[in-house]
């Protein structure tokens, strides 16, 4: 039983002493934050690109736009997230005091950019006859779209989504790198401050899957709900 | 062109392929006020082109559409003010399925014509009564037979007060046994004095409730009077054969 006592010891030297547990709380809330404002940004973005790419399928007067939107597809998917994020802080935000607002903006625009595929297959998923009925009532373009196709959409996405989120919450865990002290940044603070270098990150690790579980669950249980008075 | 009529074409075509396959070559029509005009012909005739073409569903490549003195073809038209006041009618129903039935009907002269909740489902339910489906205005289009479907789409075209009412095929997808329940409703609608254009293939419907049958092939009107002339005294050899094969 020794080894287990030696272990409660290490434990409260590394997290209760100097009250460095509140650095991890601190930490989970930042990951929190980050992580719901960069993807509130990401679906607000995404469902602007992917409706201006459908549309710009069958008009093309909208060219420029729909060209405009791939090359940020582009840009954004072909190069590494850590890589946006200094970009953002060194060369675009270069007076931010605080790197959290920098990396909610960062990985909001990086999240737009696959939420914006993922809601465009929602929306060609959606049969036609839907756009046809809605147009045939006198609803515009841009009516039918809100009213009619996003809704059924969102529904047929939403596990997209979650996959989107679930990804999105653990790539918070380099924003460290612009000096924000997010879950990961925080546990490897403790880990350096007190040679503990086992527990901080066992830790972490374990925070970021109950995490994931938890917000898995929520997901399932808000996707029955939503079906639930469809057959 | 007469003016009586509520909806006429002139030259109507509509091309794909850069004009290698016409599916309307040169319709020139009318509808005039109260007509049950019922148009019929062998698949890939134009039919359901003619008719989506009404309310520019599909839009043509040339011609012209004049609806109520207004020629709607014309790119600076606001369609969607003109959709507003002709009702479709679709052979796969378009049932919003992430609404019920109540709200089906009331969205869009909730949104459109900016009537008051209360007004907009007094009327809904009123209506649902007329078609018998009262009892499901609280159901979700799934849970709706095609039938039901089918009299639900109809009445959310009619919620919008419509001139003119368009069904395209509207009992081709359902079962033998809910086609009638669906036809009566349209009849009742033709004796109401409904203005209705529809391309159907029942062809009992056809002789007991059009003013007048169009017959269509190969993107043309070939043939065009009442249900008597069409049908007992055919004149083109192409409604001849026609009517053989489906009679």
């Amino acid at each position: 039983m020794d080894w287990l006592f030696n272990w409660f010891d290490t434990l409260y030297n590394t997290f209760i002493v100097a009250e460095r547990y509140k650095t991890l709380i601190e930490g989970f809330s930042k990951t929190i934050i980050i992580t719901v404002g960069a993807l509130l940004i990401g679906i607000v973005i995404g469902t602007i690109v992917a409706i201006i790419k459908v549309f710009a399928d069958k008009n093309k007067k909208l060219k420029i736009f729909d060209m405009l939107c791939n090359l940020y597809l582009t840009v954004i998917r072909g190069t590494p997230v850590v890589v946006q994020l200094l970009i953002s802080f060194f060369i675009i935000f270069v007076n931010a005091k605080d790197g959290t607002w920098v990396a909610i903006i960062t990985f909001g625009i990086n999240s737009g950019a696959y939420v914006a595929e993922v809601i465009r297959s929602g929306i060609m998923a959606i049969d036609a006859g839907q756009t046809e009925a809605g147009r045939s009532l006198g609803f515009s373009k841009v009516q039918t779209m809100w009213l009619i196709v996003l809704p059924q959409a969102f529904k047929n996405i939403l596990p997209a989504i979650g996959n989107e989120m679930i990804a999105l919450l653990k790539e918070t865990s380099v924003a460290g790198y612009v000096a924000v002290i997010e879950l990961t940044k925080a546990g490897n603070q403790i880990k350096n401050t007190t040679y503990d270098q086992i527990n901080p990150i066992l830790l972490v690790a374990l925070v970021y899957l109950v995490m994931v579980v938890g917000l898995t669950k929520l997901l399932n249980i808000f996707e029955r709900r939503l079906r639930i008075n469809e057959r | 062109m007469n003016d009586n009529f509520l909806i006429s074409t002139k030259d109507l075509c509509k091309h794909y392929n850069c004009g290698a396959i016409k599916a309307l070559d040169g319709v020139s029509s009318g509808i005039q006020k109260g007509e049950v005009v019922v148009v019929i012909g062998p698949s890939g005739s134009g039919k359901s082109t003619y008719l989506r073409s009404l309310n520019l569903l599909e839009v043509p490549t040339s011609g012209e559409i004049i609806f109520d003195g207004v020629e709607i073809t014309d790119p600076k038209v606001n369609i969607n003010l003109h959709r507003q006041r002709m009702g479709m009618v679709f052979q796969q129903f378009n049932l919003f399925p992430h609404m019920n039935v109540l709200k089906n009907l009331t969205i869009a002269p909730m949104k459109l014509l900016k009537m008051d909740k209360a007004e907009a489902e007094e009327k809904a339910m009123s209506l649902l009564r007329r078609v018998g489906l009262s009892d499901r205005a609280e159901a979700y289009p799934a849970q709706l037979s095609g039938g039901q479907k089918q009299r639900v789409a109809i009445v959310r075209a009619l919620m919008m007060s419509p001139d003119v009412m368009l069904f395209d095929e509207p009992t081709s997808a359902l079962d033998p046994e809910m086609v009638g329940e669906v036809l009566d409703v349209m009849k009742e609608l033709a004796k109401m004095g409904m203005t209705m254009v529809v391309v159907t293939h029942e062809m009992g419907f056809a002789r007991e409730v059009a003013d007048r049958v169009i017959f269509m092939s190969d993107g043309k009107i070939v043939e065009d009077g009442t249900p008597d002339e069409i049908f007992t005294n055919p004149q083109d050899s192409r409604t001849k054969q026609f009517l053989q094969s489906i009679l």
